[in-house]
This record gives structure tokens, sequence and C-alpha cells, in this order.
């Protein structure tokens, strides 16, 4: 993965295109992420509820895929939907699937 | 203190629109009027008023006949009315289910910076799929709007999109309406009340 691609993953982005928590249709928690790194610490951030409501209407990887544009996480949010996960198990494991990959591409970043 | 006016937007256009009411009259409004002195509603305006309430279609004779006046004095007080502001539009108010028009209505309280609330609540009024916006201060300055959508998927997009990413806004509630059981215009000439307020003021 070049240095572009790793950086266009990583940046921040407008709040316009932001990923904002919500609970349930129409109701917003006022916590939102506007880069991979921010949506990472929101996760333990916001109820287990917003994850559940936000992963089962497949919005994380839409914002993933059409914001960030990473393939490679997208398919990861994919499998884990797939497992059916609720309740802190599935933060925990939501959780350690975005650190890891944004560790992962803060070292290459570093390496680069 | 309420807000929305305007028709025209930054928003994506929304397939269903229905106005409320015949006749739009702003009790604010008049009350301005009044205090100004530039216009005073006395019996025989509020009795116009209340006839255009009850049908607005109907002739400036049918109004004259049953008011036992002129048509002519009608035509005029209308048009004075009209005129100030009084009488802001006519529109015909649209059971939009039976047009067969499938959507859905929510109420949205939007809970604000008070420093950006103005700023938040001039934008919402440009949305066309918000029909009323108010602002209200109980515990903390809110915003409470009324808005259409065709389905539940199409008001989280457009919450999600165009009101929780507006600055100042710290979160949202919004209860989706599940039967409506009553849905009417404030009327000012049907409030004895209020009609004795403007009679001692005249």
């Amino acid at each position: 993965m070049n240095v572009e691609t790793i950086s266009k993953i990583l940046r921040t982005v407008p709040r316009e295109k932001a990923f904002y928590f919500f609970t349930s249709i129409g109701n917003y928690t006022g916590v939102s992420a506007s880069s991979l790194k921010e949506f990472m610490e929101k996760i333990n951030e916001v109820s287990v509820k917003s994850l559940e409501f936000h992963l089962y209407r497949g919005d994380f990887e839409k914002w993933i895929d059409e914001t960030l544009e990473d393939k490679k996480l997208v398919a990861e949010i994919r499998s884990l939907r797939s497992l059916n996960h609720f309740g802190t198990v599935l933060k925990e494991h939501l959780y350690s699937i975005i650190a890891e990959r944004y560790e992962g591409l803060s070292g290459d970043f570093k390496i680069l | 203190m309420k807000r929305k006016e305007k028709n025209f937007s930054i928003f994506p256009t929304a397939n269903i629109k229905f106005k409320r009411a015949p006749l739009h009259i702003e009790r604010g409004e008049a009350t301005l009027k009044l205090k100004n002195n530039t216009l005073i509603l006395d019996d025989t305006d509020l009795e116009i008023l209340e006839a255009l309430q009850e049908d607005a279609k109907q002739t400036y004779m049918a109004i004259g006949k049953h008011l036992g006046i002129a048509h002519s004095t009608v035509y005029d007080r209308i048009k004075r009315m009209e005129q100030n502001g009084i009488i802001k539009k006519y529109t015909a108010l649209i059971d939009a289910e039976k047009a067969g028009a499938k959507s859905i209505t929510a109420i949205m309280t939007i809970y604000t910076d008070p420093k950006e609330s103005e700023k938040v609540a001039e934008i919402l009024c440009e949305a066309p799929q918000v029909l009323e916006v108010y602002t209200s201060l109980s515990e903390e300055l809110q915003i409470i709007a009324k808005v259409v959508a065709e389905n539940q998927e199409s008001l989280h997009t457009l919450i999600a999109n165009s009101v929780a990413p507006l600055h100042g806004v710290l979160r949202i509630r919004t209860s989706i309406v599940t039967k409506k059981f009553k849905e009417t215009q404030f009327s000012i000439v049907n409030d004895s009340e209020k009609v004795n307020i403007y009679k001692r003021n005249t």
C-alpha cells in the first residue's frame, strides 16, 4: 500500500463527511468521528445500542468504504456483522478490528 | 418563537409537499400592526377573517351577504388585510393520505449550543421537508421541528446528512408520529377572550 492510499485512509475529513453516531432512526448521540483514529476512540465512548444500530444497518461499512475508502477494513467489518455479536462482545470485537487496522496503517506510514 | 416561513433550500427536494391550512393568520403580526397603529382590526375585519377561515374560496358577495355588508366593503377589508400581512396566503388543506402520498411525520428536538441555535433554526427553515421550526427553552435551549419524509430511511438520511453535521447541534431526539388525532390551525377569531382583547384595543 502506498503513502497516498494510507494518508487518504488516515486523513481527517470535513464535518459534513464525518460519521455521526445515532442510537436509532433520527436519534443522534452528539458523538461524531472525523477520522479513523477518532472513530476508534469513539467506539469506546458510545453505547452498544448505537454500535448495534449502525453495524446491522451497514452504516460503518458504508462510511469506511465511501469516505475513508479502506476496502480491507470494509471486508473485516462485514465479517464481524456475519458473526451476529451484540453488547460488549460486539463492542470489544469492533474496537479490536479498528485498532488493529489503525495501528497497522500508522506503522506502515512511519516506515514509508 | 415560530421561525419557518421560507421555502427554498440547500437540502434535497422533498417528494411530499403539503400546506397545512387554507388561510394563515399570524396573531403576533396583527398585534404588531396594532401597536404601530398602522392597522386596527375591528369587529367586521374579525368576522371577515372568521368567514375566510371557514371557507377561503367563498366570494366577496357571499361573505357580504352573510355579514350583512356590501361586497365592496368585504373586498376593501380583505385587500387591506392582505397588504398589511394579516392574511398571509390562501392554500389548500390536503389530506395527504387520501391523495395517496406515502409519508411519515416526525417531531425532531434538537439540542443546540445557545450561540448557534439561531443559525441552526434558520438553516432548518430552508429544508422543504421541514414544515415547522420553533425554538424553546426548558432546561436547555432546544429547536423543535416538524418533519415529513417518504419513509424512516429517508428521514434518517436527512437528519444524519443535513442536521447532525450543523455547527452547534449537540444531540437530536426524534419521535415518529404513529397516529394523528387532531390537526388544525390556530384561529384568533374563534377565541372569544382574544377577540375581546382586540376589541378593547380598538
